[in-house]
């Protein structure tokens, strides 16, 4: 009997079942089906400038920085500048996702480089896909145009977040995912990051900076692309 | 199959670790680390109550309907383009690592943290077949490069002192330069960061453990602080992720409401720096990811435990919160209780793994104090538990005589209230006489294993029966 009977068989024996019941798979089928929420804090439950505010203070509790522009123009030049006051090289790398690679690059003198990260890049930049409130955490999600070595090579990592994206709770992303993917369907890796690296591992001292990024900032999108382009 | 366990002398390794003053300022950090910080998240969150009976009704449910939702899951892994493995105990959980290993032509394989590599001794078969694992979490390096064992299930190098890392980088590291300063931590930190760098870079395999293995989508869960985790799983060619059976939930909502009890028990975070989702391999057009994406799951006497007493310690989601809190972890650390789990979650979980015949004295190393349970976010009955293993081992006969014997002879008055009623009268009547000169004793007989340390306080002259009897007598005439 192949190891995988055996454990199926052993499982079934102990739970006094066959897996054939009906009951019981029909219990299976609607709790996927169905996906309850559970308990969720109140504390996510807010909008508007509320959401922003805890998005904020949750994600600099986490030792995250933010800073907030008006609109999606104006990212390269606060990234520049973000660079400059840390003493940090002029250069990024990114994917190829649009909603950075239209923005305007060439009025900040940044060196930009496209594609995956193999260890030799000090910034980057990546789009989330959401941020969740509750706990000042990103949703990054991987894709041809967004490389997950980002996320994690380079020691700073700088992302977009865009306030039309913020949720107050986790569920509320696994919805929009459901959405954009297909119920049961996920990209091969969704990412969710709350502030930058850091281990306790030596006599339960906090250290920043183990072996993802030393600094995680967050520029966050007041106004939606759409929106501030109708506007000039 | 033989466990390499030190569990059978316990007493011994207990004894070793409170004389052991390195050890002692180390397990000092415990108590004001973990406790308060803990305390600290929770205060914060209202629901934690309730997310905590949500997060042992996902547990039940889902151990009830496992054989179902293993099904979903390998189905939905092989679905998304990944591998499935069943393995019924850890020498057949090794030999599919290490043919995994073998097809990918792999010569060093990098690991994040797992218990379970622990439990099936992975890295030593690795490494007899020409495979060097590498640990890449900073506890875990630190630990390999000494040869030991993790001594807590998120904190692997709890035990030890910066000057003691210090001096294993100095000793291993020695392709730097001898004068270099090592006196912070933060340096030993940027040490490891670097020297494991070139070590993600070049590995062929990666290893890591799952917090979760969610049945609807096929997604496997890792859950880190230092990022360690996911350099691991997105660098080499190929990724295995090794988890028992025991780690399924059904969908992404209910490991969210787990993962809402798990950072704030172990470690006192809202969420853990890095919570990451992987579905299968790299997808067609994907920049980077593992080209081969395999799961390994474990049985290793689990199935066993379905549907008896033990099945509730099932629902453990690994978060050291237990050991945090436990008085006799605090004294004696991890690598007294002489195999993988320590603490109390160990103390039940390892004689279901190994044996009651080996690890008898783990369930006994406990004051039923109740912290444990007290602090586990799923809800565990660790005392009760501890105390099932007790009886097991008293019914199988591997309790020492002696306390047998003194057992059989308690219970013998215990039985007869009369009697005991008056033993105890005249016991406590005869001890108050001898012992109202001092107030105390120095020796008394049957008592040496406290009285070699301290004095044995002198009873009042009255039991406590007798005492009950006469309050309660004065409050009803009032």
């Amino acid at each position: 009997m192949s190891a995988r009977e055996d454990v199926f068989r052993n499982i079934r024996r102990s739970l006094g079942v066959t897996g054939a019941e009906t009951i019981r798979r029909q219990i299976v089928s609607e709790r996927i089906e169905r996906a309850p929420r559970g308990v969720v804090p109140a504390r996510g439950q807010v909008s508007g400038d509320a959401l922003t505010a805890l998005f904020r203070r949750q994600a600099e509790a986490a030792l995250a920085t933010v800073a907030e522009v008006g609109s999606a123009p104006e990212v390269p030049q606060a990234i520049a500048e973000f660079l400059r006051n840390h003493n940090l090289p002029a250069a990024i790398r990114m994917g190829a996702d649009e909603r950075l690679t239209r923005m305007p690059w060439d009025r900040t003198g940044l060196a930009v480089s496209r594609g995956a990260s193999e260890g030799a890049d000090t910034n980057a930049v990546s789009h989330a896909f959401a941020g969740v409130a509750e706990s000042g955490t990103l949703v990054l999600v991987s894709g041809p145009d967004n490389p997950t070595t980002l996320n994690f090579l380079p020691d700073n990592h700088i992302v977009v977040l865009q306030a039309k994206d913020l949720a107050g709770a986790y569920e509320s992303v696994w919805s929009r995912i459901r959405a954009a993917y297909g119920k049961g369907t996920m990209p091969r890796s969704v990412n969710w990051i709350t502030g930058p690296s850091r281990s306790g591992d030596i006599e339960q001292t906090m250290l920043l900076g183990a072996h993802g990024p030393r600094r995680l900032h967050i520029l966050l999108v007041r106004e939606s692309p759409e929106r501030s382009g109708a506007g000039t | 199959m033989s466990v390499h366990s030190n569990s059978p002398f316990f007493k011994e390794n207990a004894k070793r670790a409170l004389g052991d003053a390195q050890l002692q300022r180390a397990l000092g950090n415990i108590k004001h680390g973990f406790i308060d910080k803990r305390q600290k998240a929770i205060d914060k969150l209202p629901e934690f109550e309730a997310l905590r009976d949500s997060a042992k009704e996902i547990k039940d449910h889902t151990l009830k309907h496992l054989d179902l939702y293993l099904e979903r899951f390998e189905n939905a892994v092989t679905a998304a383009g990944g591998h499935v493995h069943f393995a019924r105990n850890a020498e057949e959980a090794r030999d599919v690592c290490l043919a995994i290993c073998r097809a990918a032509g792999a010569q060093t394989v990098t690991k994040g943290k797992t218990m379970i590599a622990e439990e099936i001794e992975l890295n030593a078969h690795l490494e007899a077949h020409g495979v060097t694992p590498v640990e890449t979490d900073l506890g875990e390096y630190i630990i390999q490069l000494r040869n030991e064992m993790p001594s807590h299930i998120i904190a692997p190098a709890v035990h030890l002192n910066a000057t003691q890392v210090e001096q294993d980088f100095r000793r291993v590291h020695t392709h730097l330069s001898g004068q270099r300063d090592l006196a912070e931590p933060v340096q030993l930190l940027t040490e490891a960061r670097g020297v494991l760098r070139d070590r993600f870079l070049a590995a062929d395999v990666g290893i890591t453990g799952a917090n979760f293995l969610v049945a609807e989508t096929g997604t496997s869960i890792i859950v880190t602080n230092e990022g360690n985790g996911d350099l691991t799983q997105i660098l080499p060619r190929t990724y295995v992720v090794l988890a028992t059976i025991e780690k399924l939930v059904p969908t992404l909502e209910d490991a969210s409401q787990i993962l809402r009890v798990l950072a704030r028990s172990a470690t006192g975070q809202d969420m853990s720096v890095y919570t990451t989702f992987t579905t299968g391999p790299r997808r067609a057009g994907d920049p980077d990811g593992p080209e081969n994406y395999h799961v390994v799951i474990l049985d290793n006497g689990r199935t066993a435990m379905l549907n008896t007493s033990f099945q509730e310690m099932l629902r453990c989601i690994k978060c050291g919160s237990c050991m945090n809190h436990c008085p006799i972890y605090h004294a004696v650390g991890g690598h007294a209780y002489g195999w993988v789990y320590p603490g109390p979650m160990g103390a039940v979980l390892t004689p279901s793994l190994i044996g009651i015949d080996k690890a008898g004295h783990l369930p006994n190393a406990s004051t039923f104090c109740g912290r444990c349970e007290s602090v586990c976010p799923v809800k565990i009955p660790l005392p009760k538990l501890m105390r099932h293993w007790r009886e097991r081992e008293f019914e199988r006969h591997l309790t020492p005589a002696t306390v047998r014997s003194g057992l059989k002879l308690w219970g013998f008055f215990a039985r007869r209230p009369g009697l005991y009623r008056a033993a105890t009268r005249a016991a406590m009547g005869a001890l108050s006489l001898a012992g109202r000169e001092r107030g105390r004793f120095r020796w008394l007989p049957f008592t040496g294993g406290w009285t070699r340390h301290r004095d044995f306080p002198a009873p009042q002259g009255e039991t406590f029966q007798q005492r009950w009897a006469r309050e309660r007598g004065r409050r009803r005439a009032a």
